[in-house]
């Protein structure tokens, strides 16, 4: 008999009756009056900062400044100007010198400051995490409330992979003393539009 | 400490006070961060019972879900995987290791992988892995065990980490800023990153409508290395499999809140098919999996979702450190799963609570913990696996307090010996002597003050 055989029988024979699965009332979670604010309020204390544009101006000026400063940037929001094709199949070597990676976000979480985003915004699964900054663009009318919202709202296996990115990367193992900056993204910019 | 039982490692581990109460006060304020987190959420309960039934209904249907989700896998073009125990589950990475002829290999926190003693298999096989969490990259550096699931290097003081690093990573002696440490690790272990090969993961959440799984970070090492490798490998116990995506948000909005009071982990990923080029495993675990399923009393001990809130709250865990539960998965949730892969090494395990039931009110998926404890210890009795000196005290107790009259002569006695001759119970001897103060012994029972009581 084979491994699997074997676990399925097993599991088959000591697993309980049946019981249902309870339903989970969206109606039954936090609401926030003011959703911005309150996703404003958790991306600062994670270590992200939100930029509330009234344009896209000051994010192209800042990714012309990127560029004339010869900062190898990636760019994939259409809005500014041409994007990088052609990246899924960079390695990790030829990614490792990137500065910062534009990218568009997609639902944003109020709860918690997550921001989701699919394979296909980013062109290459590394490269949100490999890229020394990242800068995310997102819509103030795709902020939701909580997860219960966002997962209503996206299909988050639609695509080959996507992630849930809330503030920098981060660690707190050495005595608990919190460092941002430890494997991926050391600094996590969000600009709403 | 293998090969030492819970209450002598403790020992050794609470020589150093200092030490200890930091362990203590840091694990607790990790506690407390818990609190605040949950408390931010009105529906923080119903959430946990949410959380409950959908585990509760998956076990209840767990052969369906795990055909469904490999099903689905499959079809996303994951090969899966199947290991009875750690042996089989090491065997199958080998075998991945060697088809593809594989040197360099990066490993985020799996803790299935510390139980099924992957990295000691591969070792002796002449295979290296490195592990990139940072705190288990300090615990491997200095060949050690992590001390806990969510924070492996908490035993660890910074001057430790700062002798490791300087020893291996070349840093400046004696500088001990957390900032520059961590610095230092991230750029010794980008060039890991980007030189592996192989990735292994393991496995937070597995969807079974989708067949794709969740791994959660907060480093980003765990993406980094499965997107940067050609081959990624994500190990499962079956017990992580959850029914559909929508789940997710429960268990995403309850794991970090339990274990370290953050709203989320930095890195919720998502993964359902292997990127173009790319070969992606996973390997589905048993090792005693099944037969936790089929003992009614402890089988919702498969709800665990890893956050170890019950580690930080436990006051047994937090004055005696991971080390002394001797086992991959330490603090209560541990003592209550490793009785069950082997009774004999791990019978001292239940015993390491004081049952005060912290554990349970803080489990994010509703496990009995400290009932299960308490229901082990009468299993372990049963089956012999309890040392005599605890057997012979506990039948004397129960001979004692089955017989009344001899009950009121025994105190009386113990309380006359205790007033004239107080060193009979301060000395060495006695086991409840050490690291404790004895009572003052009461002037009379509380039988004697009752009956005086009714005659005023």
């Amino acid at each position: 008999m084979s491994a699997r055989e074997q676990i399925l029988n097993a599991i088959t024979a000591n697993q309980p009756a049946p019981v249902e699965c309870g339903n989970i009332n969206i109606n039954d979670v936090i609401h926030y009056d003011n959703v911005l604010l309150q996703f404003k309020t958790v991306l600062e204390n994670i270590g992200g900062k939100l930029m509330e544009l009234d344009s896209i101006d000051s994010l192209q000026q800042k990714l012309n400044d990127q560029q004339a400063a010869g900062d190898i940037v990636v760019n994939r929001i259409a809005e500014l100007g041409a994007i990088d094709e052609n990246i899924s199949t960079l390695s990790a070597n030829e990614l490792a010198g990137v500065e910062t990676a534009y990218l568009n976000g997609g639902i944003a979480v109020a709860e918690n400051g997550a921001v989701w985003i699919y394979e296909s915004q980013m062109g290459n699964r590394l490269l949100p995490f490999i890229c020394q900054h990242l800068v995310m663009l997102i819509h103030k009318e795709n902020i939701v409330a909580t997860m219960h919202h966002a997962y209503l709202q996206i299909d988050t296996f639609k695509e080959g992979f996507g992630v849930f990115i809330a503030g920098p990367s981060k660690t707190a193992d050495i005595e608990q003393s919190l460092v941002i900056g430890a494997h991926g993204a050391r600094s996590l910019t969000i600009y709403q539009l | 400490m293998k090969g030492m039982n819970h209450a002598k490692a403790a020992e050794q581990f609470i020589a150093d006070e200092p030490r200890t109460d930091w362990h203590d006060e840091t694990l607790w304020f990790v506690r407390q961060k818990r609190d605040k987190a949950a408390h931010g959420l009105p529906e923080w309960e119903q959430l946990r019972e949410w959380a409950s039934q959908i585990k509760n209904h998956t076990l209840s249907n767990l052969n369906n879900y795990l055909i469904e989700f490999e099903q689905k896998a499959q079809a996303n073009g994951i090969t899966v995987h199947w290991a009875a125990d750690g042996a089989d589950h090491n065997r199958i990475i080998y075998d991945i290791i060697q088809k593809n002829n594989i040197q360099k290999i990066v490993k985020s926190k799996s803790m299935l992988t510390e139980e099924c003693g992957l990295n000691e298999f591969l070792h002796a096989k002449g295979v290296e892995t490195i592990d990139t969490d940072l705190g288990e990259r300090i615990v491997q550096l200095r060949h050690e065990a992590p001390s806990h699931i969510v924070l492996p290097a908490i035993h660890l003081k910074k001057q430790d980490v700062s002798d490791t690093f300087h020893e291996h990573l070349h840093t400046e002696k004696g500088n001990n800023d957390p900032q520059y440490l961590t610095e230092a690790a991230r750029q010794h272990l980008r060039e890991k990153f980007i030189e592996s090969e192989l990735a292994i993961t393991g496995v937070n959440f597995a969807v079974a409508e989708t067949g794709g799984f969740v791994v959660c970070t907060n480093e980003g090492n765990a993406d980094m290395g499965a997107h940067a490798a050609s081959i990624h490998i994500a190990c499962m116990g079956f017990e992580k499999i959850i029914p559909k995506a929508e789940h997710l948000a429960v268990f995403l909005r309850l794991l970090a809140r339990s274990a370290t009071g953050q709203p989320i982990t930095t890195y919720s990923s998502h993964f359902k098919k292997p990127r173009d080029g790319q070969q992606m495993h996973i390997v589905i675990v048993d090792n005693g999996r099944t037969k936790q399923l089929g003992r009614a009393d402890f089988r919702n001990s498969l709800k665990c979702i890893r956050c170890a809130a019950c580690f930080n709250t436990c006051p047994v865990y937090r004055r005696s450190g991971g080390h002394s539960y001797h086992t991959a998965v330490a603090g209560p949730i541990g003592s209550i799963l490793n009785p069950n892969i082997d009774m004999k090494a791990n019978a001292d395990l239940p015993f390491a609570s004081t049952l005060c039931g912290s554990c349970s009110n803080v489990c994010p998926v509703k496990i009995d913990i400290h009932e299960q404890l308490w229901k082990w210890r009468q299993v372990l009795t049963e089956e012999g696996y309890v040392d005599s000196g605890k057997k012979i005290g506990m039948k004397g107790m129960a001979f004692v307090l089955a017989r009344p009259a001899l009950y009121r002569f025994a105190g009386k006695a113990t309380r006359w010996m205790m007033q004239t001759f107080p060193f009979i119970a301060k000395n060495k001897l006695n086991p409840w002597y050490k690291q404790r103060e004895m009572p003052e012994p009461p002037k009379q029972s509380f039988r004697d003050w009752y009956l005086k009581q009714k005659k005023a």
